[in-house]
């Protein structure tokens, strides 16, 4: 007898071996090497994840209590392999051209991508897959209860197994499932651990088959003569179950998302369905060769009483047959393994996708986040997901009691399964089909599910007196009797109703709502799927299509470097010519090539546009809308960038224009200053040779003429004074002698140094009252500035009768002082020159150099004030500012006279 | 003889002491002091030769020159042109605008005297 301990230890060996062959085969599919991972053979034994612990131990038990019946479940399959390949090939293409996750990812975009039909899908897939989750952890403890019994010492109890059951095969599940994450939902070495799985359960059944007709019963004809004299032989046919269940079983094999998941998300080539339509019925074929055998011998050999579910195991242990016990074991666990593997997978998938990660995204304000961050959640929400299935699916065991037969628990996940099939059916190929209508139908159907059928078949949930008299005794509303039909099979009641009403309601809802844009969209897509797709594979097509993709390769990458990238392909390919054959290799390259300029959607959605293996989807364009705003933004920096460096550009261009400004300034300057220096040595030269070369001149002409060079050689010197004065104040190598004063006693100092020694000195008007203000500057340079002004109101005031009044203010922390005499003023154009150097406005009869107001300027900078000409006044003006810095001591002059 | 020069220059000292000079070797010596009406002055005057300053209120003397010149019985007037810049691109203008003669002040007396004398004979004789 098997010993528990090796039991465990077998199964987790068996655990460890479908690791390290999924593991092997992810690394070879990295590598590229997968060719024969990707063959029809391993597609069509991924398919056999249909037969499930159900299947193995079931079919048997089914076969023993109802005959023939059990023939439905792989009869609907069949049906749906050969005689609606076309639909099932319109599904895939489907649901790799828009890149479709799961059944619900893929009603949600035929609809208009509505995320509460996506939501509503899910929670339907959840709620049916339950009580087929809970199935094979019945059928998982009852084949290890079996061996428990058979070594009482192992100290396991039956109650307790089933929840280590469930616990493993939720670790084993969340192991498998969430290794990795990937774009595609594509997983190649869970699929081959399948495929490798439908291999030992097909081998366990047919080696127990084999056992039974020829160990056990001598041969074939004693094995017939065994069914003959059975029960099997004689139960008779319901029409009403067999097309029913048959009817269920095809709806499910469509609409499971487990068989979504492996049929259409994890297809690699459209064309594996060709080989897939002949090969999974005859897998099925075989699956079912022997189950009327084992049942038939199982029922007349083993005692009275024993559970026909479970023939399988039993009848070899009972013989003796240890090992075949161990096989049987093991196909049974793989049925169960690779069903709750598949279908935790793509029922996390659709719970993370449409539930958590909108939610989660939602909760954190929908601002992009960081990849790994997402990754993190995304493997976590799965994780969770996945042990909450099997949680629920514990719980249902529970619930339900555990008593039931394995066949009818799965009849029931079935049909809540199936009442998807109406919004898929009708997605495909209707294109009236509406949002509204799918919702409407999907929750009717639902609804009318969960009370005939789900919510009955939980013995504790409905009373017997509320299956037998309806809610508050309304006897047409009974949950196995709706509207007065009595006396159908509960199964078939529920399955009609739900189906008919689900139908009805999506079609009139449909047919009475308008769809959306978007909805109307993708309903042609879907609907027109082969009008735009042409190619069964992913990347393929021709040398023409090479000479396309050389076109648009050009645009985007330039002539030059497209030309290059293709001959290197060529070559590579060891193609004569330029252009290289369109291989999925070359264009995955020329793909990652584009989108480094483009964008990886929109390169995507380019290449797919020519090779046409996927049409463009919504989601592409939406993400190359995506990209084109990123690269507007990018356009839009590189665009402030080119306006910073014009900006800059203009700048040096100013600096250039003032430093030739400054170049031509300084020629001008040192024009003048020629013309300053000569003008009066040329008056000295002509006159001092006039004096010394000339005889006979009058003694009043030899003193005109020495005058005239005194005054010149004056003029010169105060040139210079200028000069000097000025280059040291420009420099800003002056020392201010800082003292404090009294602005009275400076300008005194100033209007009697300016007006000593003129004939007609100008008339100067003063108010004393309003210069007692202190002082800190330097007074000399300040009386200096005075001065200037002063004089040049004596010189250049035109006046009958010269006036110069002198006003004094203090405004905003500024000393103001006004210079304004009664003449003509400077006129308005040449206002802003006379601070200029050399910039004397009329003709000079004062003999100035034209400096003084330039060296004013200067002085008044220095000491942190200004002089500037004051418009609007009736003669010239000038106004002098001097920021006032009041010395601590109040000045101290009383009254003192104007002059 | 009746010889006579016209003076355009607007420093007061050195008209003086060119009118000095030019007197005495029995030139009738006409002044002007401003650019902008030099040239109907000269049509106006008629004279035999005239000296000019580059820098004259209104309108320099390089300017004056070259309208002077424009005009068809102006071509061959004798200009001495006086400059108080000296820089060489000066002497090359006023080369270009048809001088006969430039010279940068300060001058010598005997320099001056020697052009009008020069520049009269070669008026002359041709």
């Amino acid at each position: 007898m098997t010993s528990v301990n090796l039991l465990i230890l077998v199964c987790i060996g068996y655990v460890a071996l479908l690791f390290g062959v999924a593991f092997i085969a992810d690394r070879m599919a990295a590598r590229g090497r997968s060719t024969w991972l990707r063959s029809p053979l391993v597609y069509t034994l991924s398919l056999s994840i249909y037969c499930t612990a159900w299947t193995f131990y079931g079919a048997v038990g089914y076969a023993a209590r109802s005959g023939l019946e059990f023939i439905t479940i792989y009869l609907g399959p069949t049906l749906v392999m050969v005689g609606w390949w076309w639909g099932l090939r319109k599904l895939v293409r489907i649901g790799r051209s828009q890149r479709v996750t799961s059944i619900a990812d893929l009603i949600s975009s035929r609809y208009g991508k509505s995320t509460f039909l996506a939501i509503c899908v899910t929670l339907l897939a959840v709620i049916s897959i339950t009580p087929y989750i809970a199935l094979q952890l019945q059928s998982i403890t009852l084949s290890f209860e079996i061996f428990f019994a058979a070594d009482p010492g192992s100290g396991f109890s039956a109650g307790s197994s089933v929840f280590w059951v469930a616990a493993g095969l939720a670790v084993f599940a969340i192991l498998f499932g969430t290794r990795n994450l990937d774009v595609n939902e594509r997983h190649h070495g869970v699929v081959t651990a399948i495929a490798l799985e439908a291999v030992v359960k097909l081998v366990a059944l047919l080696a127990v088959g084999i056992f039974v007709v020829w160990g056990l019963s001598g041969g074939v004809s004693q094995t017939m003569a065994r069914i003959d004299a059975s029960e099997i032989g004689t139960w008779q046919v319901d029409a009403g179950r067999w097309t029913t269940i048959t009817f269920l079983a095809a709806a499910a094999f469509v609409c499971l998302p487990r068989m979504f998941q492996v049929m259409v998300v994890e297809n690699d080539d459209e064309r594996h369905l060709r080989t897939a339509a002949w090969a999974f019925p005859t897998y099925l074929l075989l699956m079912s060769l022997f189950v009327v055998p084992i049942a038939a011998v199982g029922l007349e050999i083993m005692p009275e009483g024993s559970n026909p579910d479970l023939f399988v195991l039993t009848l070899p242990l009972s013989q003796g047959q240890d090992g075949l016990a161990m096989l049987a074991f093991l196909g049974g666990f793989s049925s169960a393994t690779s069903m709750v593997i598949v279908a935790a997978m793509a029922l996390s998938t659709m719970v993370s996708n449409h539930i958590v990660m909108p939610i989660w995204l939602s909760s954190r304000g929908g601002g992009a986040s960081q990849s790994g961050d997402v990754r993190k959640v995304v493997l976590m929400s799965r994780r969770l997901t996945i042990g909450a299935i099997m949680a629920l699916g514990y719980f249902y065991y529970h619930l339900s009691g555990g008593g039931a037969a394995l066949a009818a628990i799965g009849l029931i996940a079935f049909a809540g399964i199936a009442q998807i099939l109406p919004a898929l059916v009708g997605g495909l190929f209707w294109r009236g089909a509406t949002r509204t209508g799918a919702l409407a139908g999907l929750v009717t159907g639902f609804v009318l599910w969960l009370y005939t059928m789900l919510l009955p078949g939980m013995g504790n949930i409905m009373s017997e007196e509320f299956l037998a008299l309806g809610p508050f005794g309304i006897s047409w509303l009974r949950p196995q009797a709706l509207f007065g039909i009595t006396g159908l099979d509960p199964m078939v009641h529920s399955v009609m109703w739900s189906m008919i009403l689900n139908a009805t309601v999506f079609s009139v809802a449909s047919l009475l709502s308008f769809p959306s844009p978007l909805e109307r969209l993708q309903g042609a897509q879907f609907v027109n799927v082969f009008d735009h797709s042409a190619g069964p594979r992913g990347w393929t097509g021709s040398v023409a299509q090479s000479e396309d993709l050389m076109i648009m390769s050009q645009r985007i990458l330039g002539a030059n470097e497209a030309q290059a990238f293709f001959q290197v392909e060529a070559r590579k390919q060891g193609a004569d010519g330029h252009l290289p054959e369109p291989t999925p290799a070359f264009l995955e390259r020329l793909e990652r090539e584009l989108s480094g300029s483009v964008g990886a959607a929109t390169a995507h959605a380019m290449i797919g546009q020519i090779v046409g293996g996927s049409s463009v989807s919504v989601e592409d364009l939406l993400a190359v809308a995506d990209e084109s705003a990123q690269m507007l933004e990018y356009s839009s920096q590189l665009e402030i960038k080119s306006s910073e460096l014009s900006r800059t550009a203009r700048q040096l261009r100013e600096a250039n224009d003032k430093l030739m400004q400054i170049s031509h300034q300084k020629d001008a300057f040192l024009d003048q200053v020629s013309h300053e220096l000569r003008t009066p040595m040329t008056s000295i030269r002509a006159f001092s040779e006039i004096l010394r070369d000339t005889d006979g001149l009058k003694p009043s002409e030899k003193v005109r003429y020495a005058t005239i060079i005194n005054n010149e050689a004056l003029r010169l010197t105060r040139l210079l004074d200028d000069l000097l004065d000025l280059s040291v104040l420009e420099s800003g190598q002056v020392s201010l002698d800082m003292r404090s004063g009294i602005l009275a006693e400076v300008l005194d100092h100033a209007v009697s140094s300016a007006l000593s020694g003129e004939a007609a000195p100008l008339q100067v008007r003063r108010l004393p009252a309003s210069e007692n203000v202190a002082l800190l500057s330097d007074l000399d340079r300040l009386a200096q500035v005075f001065i200037n002004l002063i004089s040049n109101a004596q010189k250049y005031c035109d006046a009958f009768d010269p006036v110069l009044q002198i006003d004094v203010h203090q405004r905003d922390g500024f000393l103001v002082i006004d210079f304004i005499d009664n003449g003509s003023g400077i006129a308005a154009d040449t206002q802003a020159l006379v601070f200029e150097k050399f910039a004397r406005v009329s003709n000079d009869k004062a003999g100035g150099a034209g400096l003084g107001l330039a060296v004013c300027r200067e002085i008044m900078h220095r000491l942190g004030g200004d002089v500037r000409y004051l418009e609007g006044q009736a003669g010239g003006a000038f106004r002098v500012t001097l920021p006032s810095r009041q010395s601590s001591h109040q000045p101290s002059r009383q009254t003192t006279a104007a002059k | 003889m009746g010889r006579k020069v016209l003076l355009i220059e607007d420093e007061p000292n050195i008209i003086e002491a060119i009118r000095f000079l030019l007197t005495r070797e029995a030139w009738e010596v006409e002044t002007h002091s401003d650019g902008t009406d030099a040239v109907e002055v000269i049509r106006a005057g008629k004279p035999d030769l005239v000296i000019l300053d580059v820098m004259l209120p209104g309108k320099s003397g390089m300017d004056v020159l070259r309208d002077l010149r424009e005009v068809p019985e102006l071509a061959k007037l004798p200009v001495l042109m006086l400059t108080a810049r000296g820089q060489v691109r000066d002497r090359e203008e006023a080369e270009k605008a048809g001088v006969s003669r430039f010279m940068t002040k300060p001058f010598s007396n005997q320099e001056v005297l020697m052009a009008v004398r020069d520049l009269h004979a070669q008026a002359t004789q041709s």
